[in-house]
């Protein structure tokens, strides 16, 4: 979606202000918002996919007001009352009214170091052979999609070379909405920097994505 | 509902809670007692997490990577090839690192990694990723004006330095294997780890040279 979060080469949002020796952590709710947000996840009722949405679908002032944990937090919100874990009414009394449902599991502190370690691999097997081989040149796709997609719009209508294919890989267009993982074969895509950014881009640019075959046809 | 704990959007959130806490709090407060009623979340599972994040998993791993790729070619050769099983051969594999690419600075060529479209970062090599990497100012400006970011980050890059911007868009991970100071002939694996920054793996730094060197 052409949401708030698709901010690759827009203007006017800011120096970056990096910050020296900056905490892990800027205040106490910020690790307990990191924390809920993993132990929801582990209870595998949505993916990374539907969780990205969730976030990209926050009205746009909001997201870009928001610290990041924020976005998180709202998202996760929605995510916990879509998939009936949690009302609205109870997030503003901040207290349970009934128990909801039940998740596959509950993350418990013995099991945390397990479950970080494993992460969440989302390589995948597909069964016909990559469409596209390295030096190949493509053109990335125009399309304006409503719901997810992690092509972004700067690189959308673009000519570039493949670099590297890199494995298929569930496709988040597909499995944010819960339309299965459906995989897809991924390649490392590079374009010049004049192709994206044309008269006056800095010639001594180039920019990658990783783009899934369906984003991509032969030019 | 009264007009005063109504959420900043105005898209539901009443909040009853202390005024002394700001908005984000008392929505955490309320997800976390809410859930913990329900025995959805264990506290104990999160304090886990955040210790984990504070003190087990950060730019230390990175560090070690790089250093072992510099002191070890068949090591860098393994990297370049097959990140994911490299890094994993130091024990350093996990959430947001199940699929490492490690991409080198050479003197011709610059790297630097970002995620436009939210905050993609290889947590197992470089821990939890700062606010600036994650915020709008420097995802919309990595990939359309790298100099000037990078100039932000006190850095000048030589004009005939190619830039090569990696925009994190699918589940690899990137990191950036900056150049080997000068004058490190003789350094153990341990102290060229201490030269290797966090930043000079996000491409937003160098290495730091022994003499500067804290």
């Amino acid at each position: 979606m052409n949401g708030p979060h698709d901010l690759g080469g827009q203007h006017g949002l800011g120096p970056i202000a990096p910050e020296k020796d900056e905490p892990y952590f800027h205040a106490e709710w910020e690790k307990r918002a990191l924390g809920i947000t993993l132990s929801c996840g582990a209870f595998g009722a949505w993916t990374i996919d539907e969780s990205r949405h969730a976030r990209e679908s926050l009205p746009p002032a909001t997201y870009l007001a928001a610290s990041y944990y924020e976005i998180w937090t709202r998202a996760l919100e929605t995510l916990l009352k879509r998939h009936g874990f949690v009302t609205q009414a109870e997030l503003d009394a901040g207290h349970m009214h009934e128990k909801g449902r039940e998740p596959k599991r509950v993350l418990k502190a013995d099991m945390v170091a397990g479950v970080l370690a494993r992460g969440g691999p989302c390589d995948r097997p597909v069964a016909t052979p990559p469409r596209f081989g390295v030096g190949d040149r493509v053109r990335t796709k125009n399309f304006h999609p409503e719901t997810h997609t992690r092509l972004p719009r700067y690189a959308r209508a673009k000519v570039g070379v493949v670099e590297a294919v890199q494995g298929s890989f569930v496709f988040p267009d597909d499995n944010a909405h819960g339309k299965g993982e459906n995989p897809q074969w991924v390649y490392t895509v590079v374009f010049d920097g004049g192709e994206i950014w044309g008269e006056g881009g800095d010639p001594s640019l180039t920019v990658s994505i990783d783009a899934w075959e369906s984003y991509l046809e032969s030019v | 509902m009264s007009e005063h704990h109504r959420g900043q959007d105005g898209d539901h959130g009443h909040h009853h809670h202390d005024n002394h806490f700001t908005d984000v709090e008392a929505r955490v407060k309320a997800l976390e007692t809410v859930l913990t009623e329900k025995g959805l979340i264990d506290p104990a599972a999160i304090d886990a997490i955040v210790d984990t994040y504070e003190t087990k998993v950060g730019p230390r791993n990175g560090a070690r990577v790089v250093a072992r790729a510099w002191s070890d070619a068949e090591f860098a050769d393994w990297l370049k090839r097959d990140a994911t099983a490299a890094i994993a051969s130091l024990g350093f594999t996990g959430r947001q690192g199940e699929h490492m690419r490690a991409v080198f600075n050479t003197p011709d060529t610059h790297n630097l990694i970002v995620c436009t479209l939210c905050s993609c970062y290889p947590w197992a090599v470089l821990g939890l990723p700062p606010v600036w990497y994650k915020a709008p100012p420097y995802r919309s400006r990595a990939v359309i004006d790298p100099r000037g970011v990078l100039a932000e980050f006190g850095l000048e890059l030589p004009i005939d330095k190619k830039i090569r911007v990696w925009d994190s868009t699918a589940e690899l991970r990137y990191l950036v294997v900056p150049e080997r100071p000068d004058g490190t002939e003789d350094f153990s694996e341990e102290a060229l780890a201490d030269l290797v920054t966090r930043d000079s793996m996000i491409g937003t730094g160098l290495a730091l040279s022994p003499q500067a060197k804290p």
